[in-house]
């Protein structure tokens, strides 16, 4: 290997990097989507790629998002292995038909015999008083829908393996990228956007959790931003006495329900911190799966911090209210370690 | 008209394969289903699209398909799935819901995908149109030299992924055919009442494509028309909209009452039965004969009974397969 684990990149170049490298190995793989090309992406997930492999590869579509992602769909089913960015998770309204309908369901409706080797993917989450059509994440609503993979990445060395471990899935895989931790100029950043990553080519498996953090009294299920989010509060934690384990779950579908019942096997205590909306979601799926699972290892009932069931609010005292914070882990967790 | 006869023989043939599986399957929905009718019951349970009558649309375009072809097809995909070549058995496996089917199972009627001939289709409207954009990119991409066709009714022409996928296509001069089968209703809407124009034909103008209409539900007319659009997509010249007049013979699903048509229409539609007035003119033009036809309809009866047979004699799944292919 000629790698260095020194070179530090953000998430948002890390994206590009991945699809980049696995363009340049693979010739069926492509993009498209809006503002993709001479713009690189309203988050720069394909920054630079439109030089390096033309508008043939790196293909500007117009606001068609039914049209570009059952075209996608069509591609994938005929041979080439796209990638189609969705702007905004918040924008599947207008196209989820495609999405679970159709990307989601051909392979098994065929029995097997069809396969759609696609990449579906889109910037999700809130915290910069974008209001509530372009703030959601909304992971929890794919997550529902069988046929797809959901990734979310939380750190430059995931965000690149994820990206090429989907590009070489076979399956639809929904890559979804909270616009938090991207490492883009023009918006605040977790200073742990920024990671090191190899310069070649690696996956990241699908379906595997990673332990952000180890701890002793308590474990942190989460994803995404929040992951930074629950490691910040650890460290708090941490001063207090209070030992918390943070575990990224880095895909939704599959979900590693065995790496978090190992988790709370050893802590017996579960917080679930989610950005997406409270009710039917990712945090009720993480605390069944410890009910259904680790029953007698549950020393208190589990919690969860997450964003309540209201459209995301506009202005900022609202939304900051309303999101996950640092400070509501914080509070909830010394409840949970208390007892 | 210069079809060779090779070609006018075989679309009536398929033709007359195509009606004869729509009439069995027909028969064999309601056998278990009446005198109360279930719609979970019997042999074939589910909805149920028949296309009879709507055959001219399928066995104009087949003399012009070539191995590689992609068709995306509709909740009525029969005629056009047998007229790609799509198994037979296979298909008839996958309506009886049997192992053996296409999909073993996990599809039926509405979900037929095959791989070759490249087939599919789907049970949501215009939902095909803007895959059929897809394959033909990557046909472009590859320079393949195939060609994707879609197929949808006329009601999926008011659907936004119709006017998306035509923009795709013509901006990006994809090797695509739209063929629009315009049976007249969306189940029970006619199209004067959802549709702003007569012609979706005249909906191409919009995108700068060309837009043909064929007015009668001639298979000549559409294997002309198709010819000619087909041929030029594969050559390079972009995208097609074809519209044909069709009819839709039966409901809209079998247990339609069908009462948003009336008499009068249901008896012109007969009198003008593709199948019949197709044989009519073959015989007339002394390109087939009477033993013939009898030759060609005992050997597509054949055809028809033979897949049935392997759909009946095929096991059913175990409920626990339902777990499978899922994921890749």
């Amino acid at each position: 290997m000629t790698t260095t684990t020194e070179r530090k990149l953000t998430i948002q170049k890390a994206i590009a990097e991945a699809i980049g490298l696995e363009m340049e190995s693979d010739d069926s793989v492509f993009a498209m989507g809006e503002d993709i090309g001479v713009y690189g992406g309203i988050f720069g997930a394909t920054e630079g790629l439109l030089d390096r492999f033309g508008p043939e590869r790196i293909m500007d579509t117009p606001i068609s998002e039914t049209g570009f992602i059952g075209a996608a769909v069509g591609a994938a089913v005929n041979g080439l292995r796209p990638i189609a960015e969705l702007m905004f998770v918040d924008f599947f309204g207008v196209c989820m038909d495609q999405i679970y309908n159709n990307m989601a369901k051909i392979h098994y409706f065929s029995g097997g015999n069809i396969k759609v080797p696609m990449v579906l993917m889109t910037a999700a989450g809130g915290g910069y008083s974008d209001a509530g059509q372009h703030s959601q994440t909304l992971w929890g609503t794919f997550a529902h829908l069988p046929g797809m993979k959901v990734v979310v990445p939380a750190t430059a060395y995931d965000a690149k393996g994820l990206m090429t471990a989907a590009i070489r899935d076979d399956n639809p895989v929904l890559y979804i990228f909270h616009k938090g931790v991207l490492g883009l100029g023009w918006m605040t950043n977790n200073p742990r956007a920024t990671g090191p990553v190899p310069a070649d080519a690696y996956e990241v498996p699908i379906g595997k959790a990673s332990i952000a953090r180890t701890g002793e009294d308590l474990t942190i299920v989460t994803v995404g931003l929040s992951v930074h989010r629950a490691l910040d509060a650890a460290e708090t934690l941490d001063d207090e006495g209070i030992s918390a384990e943070v575990i990224d779950l880095r895909s939704l579908v599959p979900l590693d329900r065995e790496g978090i019942l190992a988790s709370v096997g050893k802590t017996g205590r579960l917080m679930v911190v989610d950005e997406d909306y409270h009710s039917y979601g990712m945090s009720g799926e993480v605390i069944t799966t410890v009910v259904e699972g680790a029953w007698g290892a549950l020393t208190r009932p589990p919690v969860r911090v997450t964003t309540p069931d209201i459209p995301i609010p506009y202005s900022r005292p609202l939304e900051q209210w309303a999101l996950p914070s640092v400070d509501r882990i914080v509070a909830a967790a010394e409840q949970l370690a208390s007892a | 008209m210069s079809i060779p006869n090779d070609h006018l023989v075989d679309m009536y043939e398929t033709m007359v394969k195509i009606r004869r599986f729509e009439e069995r399957i027909r028969e064999m929905y309601f056998e278990d289903k009446l005198p109360a009718f279930d719609i979970a019951a019997g042999l074939v349970p589910g909805e149920m699209h028949l296309s009879a009558g709507q055959e001219p649309v399928a066995v104009g375009v087949r003399p012009h398909l070539r191995p590689g072809d992609a068709i995306t097809a509709t909740h009525r995909p029969h005629h056009i799935a047998i007229a790609q070549g799509v198994d037979l058995d296979k298909m008839t496996a996958e309506i009886f819901g049997r192992k053996t089917g296409l999909g073993h199972g996990k599809g039926g009627h509405m979900h037929l995908f095959s791989a070759e001939p490249n087939f599919g289709c789907s049970g949501i409207i215009a939902e095909g149109i803007p895959v059929a954009c897809g394959a033909a990119l990557a046909f472009k991409r590859r320079d393949s030299g195939n060609v994707a066709l879609s197929f949808f009714g006329e009601g999926a022409a008011n659907q936004g992924a119709f006017h998306e996928s035509l923009n795709l296509a013509a901006l990006w001069e994809l090797p695509v055919v739209f063929i629009c089968e315009d049976n007249g209703y969306a189940i029970s809407v006619p199209k004067s009442m959802s549709t702003a124009i007569p012609d979706n034909s005249d909906r191409a103008s919009a995108y700068g494509i060309p837009g043909v209409l064929v007015p009668n539900n001639d298979p000549v007319a559409v294997y002309e028309v198709a010819g000619e659009a087909i041929g030029r997509a594969r050559s390079g010249g972009g995208p097609s909209l074809i519209e044909v007049k069709t009819d839709r013979l039966w409901g809209h699903f079998e247990g339609d009452a069908d009462l948003y048509r009336d008499a009068t229409y249901k008896e012109a539609m007969t009198a003008r039965d593709p199948l019949t007035t197709f044989g009519r003119q073959l015989v007339d033009e002394g390109v087939l004969d009477e033993a013939t036809i009898a030759d060609i309809t005992e050997r597509m009866h054949g055809e028809v009974e033979a897949a049935i047979e392997f759909a009946l004699a095929s096991p059913y799944p175990d409920g626990a397969d339902a777990l499978d292919h899922v994921f890749a």
